[in-house]
């Protein structure tokens, strides 16, 4: 019994002992200015493998997700005779939870893992360390370019995301079922507003780029260097980032469209 | 993959995120770029607003000419006082002209539309509608039909 206690206690150390430790490495990628010259090619690279490289699978999932919210608002609206609804429907979920949310969560399995699975096999192969030793800061010259990169590219890819699903939902609604093209827009531009909605959905996948790509770039880092050691770490990296996600997500809602 | 291939890719990737938040601004949410466009306001004082919200919209013969301010409650009337941005171009409504509140359909959302008088005067900025209608309620309407009056 006293042993069930001490392990509880025990892992609730661990727990708050990690996460001192993830703030401080934060605090360490963050702190140091990144030089122009240098930073700059570096972020570049890593923009590209992941943002760009990420970019298929968000358009192909948000025209998918457009494709079936126009399928679905359908069929509940037209239960009441008002499926000229369907592009404010389609494009409030969209822009304000669908768009960051699920892209967060692609992020998360495409890019996320990536970056552990490097980093932590930088690690297991001693290239940290052999960095360290030529006098390179491997924060500085590794960590921090993902990091931002993460930061960067998450926002773009959401607004993409929103953009194709609501492409998609019109592709259904419009030209397949039959909804008439000037009351889906018109319905759109009169519920959806640029700054409550738009700019707060862009606001919500800032978070989660950051929480992201540090999540990620962290649990590379503070790997146990062994083969099992990076599996398990890009495993947390996943459930993390996925489960921070949704719940940061419900916190940000409701301090945006709570009212109070 | 070059430094300068990546680098182009990465140009394009940023654009096509600038062009998508351009498409959620003009397209979706409806924002227009020409903000100056002068308006002016006009007041209407109702005894029952309805459903009616800030940023709704106000027509006339069908035709959207401007857009609702705000809604407050005046406490010494005890009515509600809509503001209205009226387009500049629209500026000769009739000074007899009356603010009736409808709904677009029978589940649709509810705007301001503006009945057309017949005086020669028109309405200026800061003017007030003199005869108002108010949203149809039909709860109301049941209960005064059941009451007989």
């Amino acid at each position: 019994m006293i042993d069930r206690i001490a392990s509880f206690g025990r892992s609730g150390l661990e727990l708050v002992v990690s996460i001192g430790r993830a703030g401080r490495f934060l605090a360490g990628v963050l702190s140091g200015v990144p030089r122009p010259a240098t930073g700059f090619p570096l972020l570049v690279k890593q923009l590209y493998s992941v943002g760009v490289l990420s970019l298929a699978i968000v358009v192909v999932s948000g025209l998918f997700i457009g494709m079936v919210l126009g399928l679905q608002g359908y069929t509940i609206l037209s239960d009441f005779g008002s499926e000229a609804a369907i592009g404010q429907m389609i494009a409030l979920t969209l822009v304000r939870e669908l768009g960051p949310v699920v892209t967060a969560l692609l992020f998360a399995g495409r890019a996320g893992s990536a970056l552990t699975a490097e980093i932590g096999l930088m690690k297991a192969t001693e290239q940290l360390s052999s960095l360290e030793m030529m006098g390179v800061d491997p924060l500085r010259r590794v960590i921090a370019p993902r990091l931002w990169a993460g930061f960067i590219a998450m926002p773009v890819l959401a607004i993409i995301f929103s953009m194709v699903g609501i492409w998609g939902g019109m592709l259904v609604g419009v030209d397949w079922l039959g909804v008439f093209e000037g009351s889906y827009w018109g319905n759109m531009q009169a519920s959806v507003d640029f700054f409550d909605d738009v700019v707060n959905g862009v606001i919500k996948s800032i978070v989660f780029g950051f929480v992201c790509a540090w999540i990620a770039v962290y649990q590379g880092y503070d790997c146990v260097p062994t083969s099992a050691g990076i599996s398990s770490a890009t495993t947390k990296t996943v459930v993390y980032s996925s489960l921070a996600v949704l719940g940061l997500d419900f916190v940000l809602t409701a301090v945006m469209f709570g009212n109070f | 993959m070059t430094q300068r291939t990546s680098e182009i890719t990465v140009g394009l990737f940023m654009l096509a995120g600038l062009a998508a938040l351009l498409f959620l601004a003009l397209q979706v949410s409806g924002l227009t770029p020409k903000s100056a466009e002068s308006t002016y306001t006009v007041y209407a004082d109702f005894n029952d607003t309805g459903g009616i919200t800030p940023r709704g919209r106000v027509s006339m013969a069908g035709v959207t000419i401007g857009s609702i301010e705000s809604i407050n409650l005046n406490t010494e009337t005890f009515q509600a006082r809509v503001a209205m941005s009226i387009h500049g171009d629209v500026d000769n409504i009739p000074a007899d002209s009356a603010a009736v509140i409808r709904t677009s359909g029978l589940l649709g959302e509810q705007y301001i539309d503006i009945s057309i008088g017949g005086e020669m005067d028109s309405l200026e900025a800061g003017d007030t509608f003199y005869s108002t209608q108010s949203a149809m309620n039909i709860e109301r309407l049941i209960s005064n039909f059941a009451s007989g009056k």
